[in-house]
């Protein structure tokens, strides 16, 4: 097997609160092969976008332990310099809100030569504005050499966000994080940046790592999906099983608040209460006290990802062969 | 605006002439105040034997054609005397401004990027003393020290009294000496603007620093300066090229208002370093109850804020492509 471009090992992310350490993220392993379509998938608060930022060491108030490996580059307590030579030249990203993610103030053709000069400060304005127009083109922005003037208020939701994406591949990365990409976006320009993104996947054999709540767009998206609640990944699986049969209560839950075409249904259905305080997590599995299957055991101790067919999955119900009795 | 001028101006004819107090002691002199005759000769020759509201549509009729009176200490018309020292004043003030802002932005750009470092508490440190000292007691101790202790530096006033001013141009000593050619005479008005635009420039390095470095936090938590630093920016980038940007914005507004403020209100300044401008002409102005200098002096103020908030208005626009569209 090939070895993976990104590949965390038990990452884990505290912040100091004043009601005492909330520990965001608690011991994440992935692995993102060259050129494959990653999805991670919880809700807001379950450490998803946190474990991404702290892939780039961006969140400087945080106490960050475990591994980061960018082929053989170690990201995590690496200095600055080696942060920067890796950030939007290895790694690039793309943020969830394109209406505050560009600079109001300076024209995008401006601000994307700054992200190239940052990497390549041997190109000259001149070779700067014509990369610039020839990326616009690529994220289909139309009449791009003029675009390139624009302020980031005269465009559209959609045309910010494919400025965003042209910004982020302006420096030929291997790796892209899409953190909630299509979050602030019409429905309809959600698929098509959804699209964008794939083909520039398979043009430029990135490896993309997506960050979403919503399965819906994980599912034409995406080759793995890893499903992260309150800090950890619960559950593992290539994408078709997840959709088919997902063996995580709370993937399960996920699924059933999918509004389905198929069959009639009255109200959108949702999970029940929220997720945990991470400063204040309980004991036992995290997900117990909103869980429908739960047993007593379940408050006890904290499953761990184990192989189920598969998948990998940390549930003490799936894993420790109680899965029938709870059915039953 | 002319109407809000109006506006001053009638307001402050009015408060001058409830100011209790008689302006005829300057007029007349006090020793002349007990002969009736040279009294109501003087009160006829100033109009102010008729009623307030008879001196007021006078005054203002006369306004209206560019002329604001004559004042009652120089015996000259105040436009002429204001028109002479204005100079003085605006060069005074546009140094103390560009060395304040280019001083305060520096200071609070470092602030900002060494935040609740040793940096940051020397820079706050140094921006509550310029906004805090007395230009009084600044002035007199930095003329204490550089003039009369170490001699670096001329005493108050423009130039050497020795020394012959340049023909007038602009009014502005500095350019004017350069322009008759003159260096020596040119640094002599330099040295002598040291002192007093640096207690001037200070409270400006206060105000701009503070501002900055608590705009430019605001700017470090948005999205796009994380943007920036995820895109592998040098953090001098995203500090210089992106949010300093932004953050400089609100500083037009306050640097607008500082220079309308520097014009009329370097009164103390200007009186520390005997300095011939607009601020020791409203001392003198209302230590004599010299009712059209007054008035004078503070249509002058009114019309600098005026204009310098029109200004910031287009300054904005400039600045910020959001506003320049609408």
């Amino acid at each position: 097997m090939a070895e993976p471009v990104l590949s965390l090992r038990d990452l884990r992310v505290t912040f100091p609160t004043p009601a005492g350490p909330a520990r965001a993220v608690r011991g994440i392993d992935l692995d993102v092969m060259a050129g494959e379509s990653v999805a991670v998938v919880g809700e807001s608060g379950s450490g998803k976008s946190v474990t991404m930022l702290a892939t780039l060491g961006l969140l400087p108030k945080a106490e960050v332990s475990g591994s980061v490996r960018y082929n053989d580059t170690e990201l995590v307590g690496a200095d600055v310099d080696t942060l920067r030579s890796v950030r939007g030249r290895r790694i690039s990203m793309v943020f969830q809100d394109p209406m505050t993610s560009l600079n109001p103030v300076l024209t995008i053709g401006k601000q994307m030569a700054l992200v190239m000069k940052a990497h390549q400060p041997e190109l000259s304005k001149k070779d700067c504005r014509s990369k610039a127009v020839d990326l616009l083109h690529q994220v289909a922005i139309p009449q791009a050499a003029r675009r390139i003037d624009a302020y980031p208020h005269e465009l559209s939701g959609g045309m910010r966000q494919r400025v965003m994406i042209a910004m982020s591949i302006a420096n030929d990365p291997e790796v892209l994080i899409a953190d909630e990409p299509t979050t602030a976006l019409d429905v309809t320009v959600q698929a098509q940046i959804m699209e964008l993104l794939q083909t520039l996947r398979v043009e430029k054999n990135l490896a993309l790592v997506l960050i979403t709540h919503d399965l819906g767009v994980v599912a034409g998206s995406a080759d793995r999906v890893a499903v992260m609640y309150a800090g950890r990944i619960v559950e593992r699986s290539p994408v078709r099983d997840l959709f088919a049969d997902p063996q995580h209560p709370y993937s399960r839950a996920l699924l059933e608040c999918l509004p389905r075409l198929d069959q009639k249904q009255e109200v959108v259905s949702s999970i029940g209460g929220t997720p945990p305080n991470p400063a204040d997590l309980p004991t036992g599995c995290p997900f117990a006290p909103r869980c429908p299957m739960a047993l007593p055991s379940c408050t006890q101790a904290e499953p761990t990802l184990v192989r189920f067919r598969t998948s990998e999955v940390a549930c003490n119900i799936v894993s420790g062969g109680d899965r029938a009795e709870a059915q039953a | 605006m002319p109407f809000l001028l109006f506006g001053i101006a009638s307001i402050v004819f009015l408060v001058s002439r409830l100011t209790p107090g008689d302006p005829l002691v300057t007029i007349v002199g006090e020793r002349n105040l007990n002969n009736p005759e040279i009294v109501a000769a003087a009160k006829a020759r100033w109009g102010l034997d008729q009623s307030v509201l008879t001196q007021y549509g006078h005054y203002m009729k006369n306004l209206l054609h560019g002329d604001m009176g004559t004042s009652f200490t120089t015996r000259e018309p105040v436009v002429h005397d204001l028109w002479l020292r204005l100079p003085a004043t605006l060069e005074l003030t546009i140094y103390a401004l560009f060395g304040g802002v280019i001083v305060g932005v520096t200071l609070g750009v470092l602030a900002a990027r060494h935040r609740n470092k040793f940096i940051d508490h020397i820079a706050r440190f140094f921006a509550l003393m310029g906004s805090s000292l007395p230009a009084f007691w600044a002035g007199l101790l930095l003329l204490y020290v550089f003039y009369a202790r170490l001699g670096w530096l001329p005493g108050p006033g423009r130039i050497d009294p020795r020394g012959v001013a340049p023909d007038k141009v602009t009014g502005f000593y500095t350019v004017d000496s350069l322009l008759q050619g003159d260096f020596a005479l040119f640094k002599d008005s330099v040295m002598h603007l040291i002192l007093p635009a640096t207690v001037l420039g200070w409270g400006v390095v206060g105000i701009v620093s503070r501002l900055v470095r608590a705009s430019l936090l605001d700017e470090f938590s948005m999205d796009y300066v994380r943007v920036g630093r995820a895109m592998g920016l040098r953090e001098r980038t995203v500090v210089n090229q992106h949010a300093l940007r932004n953050a400089l914005l609100p500083t037009i507004t306050i640097v607008a208002f500082t220079f309308a403020f520097l014009l009329t209100g370097a009164v103390l300044t200007e009186t520390v370093f005997s300095w011939p401008g607009v601020g020791s002409y409203a001392v003198d102005a209302s230590r004599n109850l010299d009712y059209p200098a007054i008035i004078g002096v503070t249509l002058l103020g009114g019309t600098a804020f005026l204009l310098t908030n029109l200004f910031s208005d287009i300054a904005y626009a400039f600045a910020d492509p959001r506003i320049r569209l609408s």
